[in-house]
């Protein structure tokens, strides 16, 4: 199913980021792209619904894209979540208009991908602790990819950096022209 | 012991302390009250004072420092504004004012010169009752109470050539010539009139010229001494020292005043003088009402009661006609123009000055003299009446002829809103519209008709009041009322406002628009639940803005201006104990200034902080609880 994307980027610290700036940067020229940089957009929390429903519609796959955050997303996003996927639009009765659309989750952890193990500091895979999103997707009749995560993201050096941004930004253009890969392992 | 000065003073003041406050009470006003009290106490009351004319020139001292109060808030660009009304609207309503009471004056029989001159003492209305008026209205700076300020203005300049014309008209006829005539001015004012010309020149360029270069830095010198009363003498000699030279070569006191206060209107110590000047003024002003209320002739009423009231009607009339005529002309609406016509349809004090004068000169004999003084006195008394008038009958007229959506009210039943708001401008306005946007009941109270005027035009319900008329506040609903918005914008006022309403109603939170820090403080000080300052968010917001004009992403822009915005509430707060102490309150604000560049400083490293690790097992702070 080609399309269009449809990025939602949650940071609020982008000024001092590494990863996610970059990545957002890559993927933001690409034709049939359009990317949300939530906290640009709504410093002050107050979310334009109607606005962001719209966008979504005209769009066919959506990705969040943020760092990992006490193991789940920033909290604009999470306002952006519980405000936009309302009642009778996402979910319940008539609220279809996310049904058939991919939504990917795209992070960094700060914890390199043996920390997120059970014998690791934080116990649980990343996956696993992304259930909530799966678990949104599901409700709202849309298929949720397999993540794409970068783990160690306060170690990684500017070559891996590169490398992930590359991968990312092939993973947005293969998602744009149908091509919408793994899909999560429940 | 009845003529000294102790005397004098307690007489006055029993007086007005006496009969001013009922006054006010029964709904007549403070004018009105020292009027009454002044006919009580004069000669042809209880005759315990014996000499009004003399009391009254002293008093006139209080016009001359009203009128330096008002040149203290005219700004010299507002006057340059106001140059066609004070030309057009003050030029005509004083010719067109002379021209018809001189015609009157001839079909009664009198002289032509007699008639001209009465026409021109009379053309000039009472600028102490209708600027007072308009104080208690608080109208002054709308449209109507320029236009009305405007006209006063030239009457106050028109009084210079009037009194030299007065001679001319004693000699009547008898002045053949253009030469005879500058003769005859010349030997009334004792010297050539080039002199007296260039004098005048000289003496105004002196007044801009001292204003304008010497009193900035002789005022800061006598204002860091910090010996408060010795500003206060500054202020006053100031003031003194311009109506002793103006009255040197003969010119209006009060026109000297005036312009030495425009000159000061944008000095960094305008307020401090008017804080100072004020409450002269005032008392002087309300001596001035009542050596009017004592200069009453009543034998004259007594003895030719009929010509008295004929001419005091005849008087009101023309000039109310005349205003009424002209602000037509300059587009007033028809309730604006009631009240502009009404505010300066009486006599003033300067008619006592060109009468008495005229009488000097033999042009107009002590009889008609004391007439003319008494129709003055009387139509000074009869403006407030005559405005409750307005408010009591037209008002009510005007609304059930509905064509009026104009007119102030006071709330006749009692509403039962939570919340009241008071003062209905700029910052009124926006917390009022949130408010009834969301539903929630308010009532609206505003003390200036125009604004009133505006807002019931565009549909909402706006009632007339004063805030410190507890009266208003009882019938608005106070007693059920859980917060009144305090959005005046008077700061003064507010500040009497809260603490009256603190202590009449102590369950009504109060929350108040504050113009600055002082005020904000002073605000606090008396009690009031939440004050906020009326220009901070937007000049906070407007530094938000510049912060990401400057590449600031717009969430850390946000996050610094609220950092700042609460520090600064913070440090306000805490600084309210220093504000009587002027160098305590400099070094903390230098301290706090140093606190808040701190803080953003260890805000930036605590962000860089936050970014290292602690989500991994290298970081050495393996978890303890939690492993399952
Ligand atoms: C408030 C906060 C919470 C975080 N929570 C987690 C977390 O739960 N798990 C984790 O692995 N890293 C966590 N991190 C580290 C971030 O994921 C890491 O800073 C981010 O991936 C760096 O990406 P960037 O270079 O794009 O800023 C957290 C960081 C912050 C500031």
């Amino acid at each position: 199913m080609s399309g269009t994307v449809l990025i939602i980027y949650a940071h609020p610290a982008h000024q001092t980021s590494r990863v996610n700036r970059r990545m957002m940067e890559t993927a933001r020229d690409l034709e049939g792209v359009t990317v949300r940089d939530l906290y640009e957009l709504y410093p002050d929390f107050h979310i334009k619904v109607k606005i962001e429903q719209a966008l979504i519609e005209k769009h066919t796959h959506i990705v969040f894209q943020h760092p990992f955050f006490w193991y789940s997303c920033p909290s604009l996003l999470k306002e952006y979540i519980d405000l936009t996927l309302s009642y009778g639009w996402a979910y319940g009765p008539q609220g279809t208009a996310l049904n058939g659309k991919t939504l990917l989750s795209a992070i960094t952890t700060g914890g390199g991908a043996d920390a997120y193990k059970r014998t690791g500091h934080n116990f649980y895979t990343v996956n696993e602790l992304l259930q909530p999103f799966d678990q949104t997707a599901r409700l709202c009749g849309m298929t949720y990819l397999e993540p794409f995560i970068l783990n160690g993201s306060l170690q990684v050096n500017d070559q891996a950096i590169d490398a992930h941004c590359n991968r990312y930004r092939q993973k947005i253009i293969d998602l744009r022209n149908g091509d919408i890969g793994e899909v999560y392992q429940r | 012991m009845t003529d000294g000065f102790l005397y004098f003073a307690l007489i006055f003041l029993s007086a007005a302390v006496i009969v001013v406050p009922l006054a006010k009470r029964s709904g007549l006003g403070a004018i009105l009250g020292y009027l009454l009290a002044g006919v009580i106490i004069g000669p042809f009351g209880m005759g315990l004072i014996k000499n009004p004319e003399a009391i009254l020139h002293f008093a006139e001292f209080g016009v001359v420092m009203m009128l330096f109060l008002i040149g203290l808030e005219l700004q010299p660009l507002t006057l340059w504004r106001l140059r066609k009304p004070i030309l057009g609207l003050g030029g005509s309503q004083v010719a067109l004012t002379t021209f018809l009471i001189a015609a009157g004056c001839l079909a009664m029989g009198l002289s032509w010169p007699v008639g001209l001159a009465i026409g021109l003492g009379l053309a000039l209305s009472s600028t102490a009752i209708a600027i007072q008026l308009m104080n208690e209205r608080n109208i002054f700076t709308t449209y109507t109470g320029q236009s009305s300020f405007s006209v006063l203005l030239f009457q106050d300049i028109a009084i210079i050539p009037i009194l030299a014309i007065i001679p001319l008209l004693a000699v009547g006829g008898d002045v053949g010539s253009v030469q005879q005539a500058i003769e005859v001015v010349e030997e009334q004012a004792g010297g050539s009139l080039w002199e007296k010309g260039l004098m005048v020149i000289g003496l105004v360029s002196v007044i801009i010229a001292v204003g304008h270069y010497a009193m900035r830095p002789a005022l800061r010198y006598i204002a860091q001494t910090g010996v408060r009363e010795i500003f206060t003498a500054t202020a006053l000699l100031l003031v003194i020292g311009v109506t002793f030279l103006m009255k040197s070569v003969g010119l209006s006191a009060a026109l000297g005043a005036f312009i030495a206060g425009v000159i000061l209107a944008d000095s960094e110590y305008r307020h401090e003088i008017e804080a100072q000047i004020e409450p002269f003024k005032a008392l002087l002003l309300g001596l001035f009402f009542i050596s009017v209320g004592m200069s009453m002739n009543f034998d004259i009423l007594a003895s030719d009661w009929m010509t008295a009231l004929g001419a005091l009607l005849g008087l009101l009339i023309i000039k109310f006609a005349v205003l009424f005529f002209l602000a037509k002309i300059f587009k007033f609406d028809f309730a604006q123009n009631l009240i502009f016509s009404t505010l300066l349809a009486q006599g003033g004090e300067f008619g006592f000055v060109v009468f008495q004068f005229a009488n000097q000169v033999n042009l107009i004999n002590a009889d008609l003299t004391s007439l003319l003084n008494m129709v003055v006195a009387l139509s000074m008394a009869a403006t407030p009446l005559m405005l409750m008038f307005y408010d009591r009958v037209i008002v009510r007229r005007l609304q059930n002829a509905q064509n009026f959506d104009v007119l102030p009210e006071k709330p006749s039943i009692k509403t039962h809103s939570p919340v009241l708001i008071f003062g209905n401008g700029r910052f009124g306005q926006v917390v009022a519209r949130l408010l009834q946007a969301n539903k929630i009941q308010t009532t609206i109270l505003d003390h200036d008709p125009k604004q009133i005027d505006t807002m019931r035009r565009f549909g909402w319900e706006v009632f007339y009041g004063d805030v410190m008329d507890m009266e208003l506040l009882h019938a608005a609903g106070a007693e059920k009322a859980k917060l009144l918005v305090l959005a005046i914008n008077d700061r003064e006022k507010s500040v009497a406002a809260a603490s009256l309403i603190k202590q009449k109603y102590p369950h009504l939170k109060i929350y108040a628009r504050a113009y600055d820090r002082r005020h904000a403080y002073e605000l606090s000080k008396v009690g009031v639940d939440y004050f906020e300052r009326e220009t901070f968010h937007a000049a906070l917001n407007m530094g938000r803005e510049v912060l990401m004009a400057l590449g600031y992403r717009a969430y850390e822009a946000r996050n610094l201006a609220l950092r700042f915005a609460k520090h600064d509430r913070k440090i306000l707060i805490e600084s309210f104990s220093y504000f009587e102490d002027e160098k305590a309150l400099i070094s903390f604000a230098q301290q706090s200034r140093e606190e808040l560049t701190r803080i953003f400083e260890s805000d930036r490293t605590d962000a860089e902080l936050h970014r290292e690790e602690g989500w991994d097992e290298d970081d050495g702070n393996k978890p303890q609880i939690g492993k399952r």
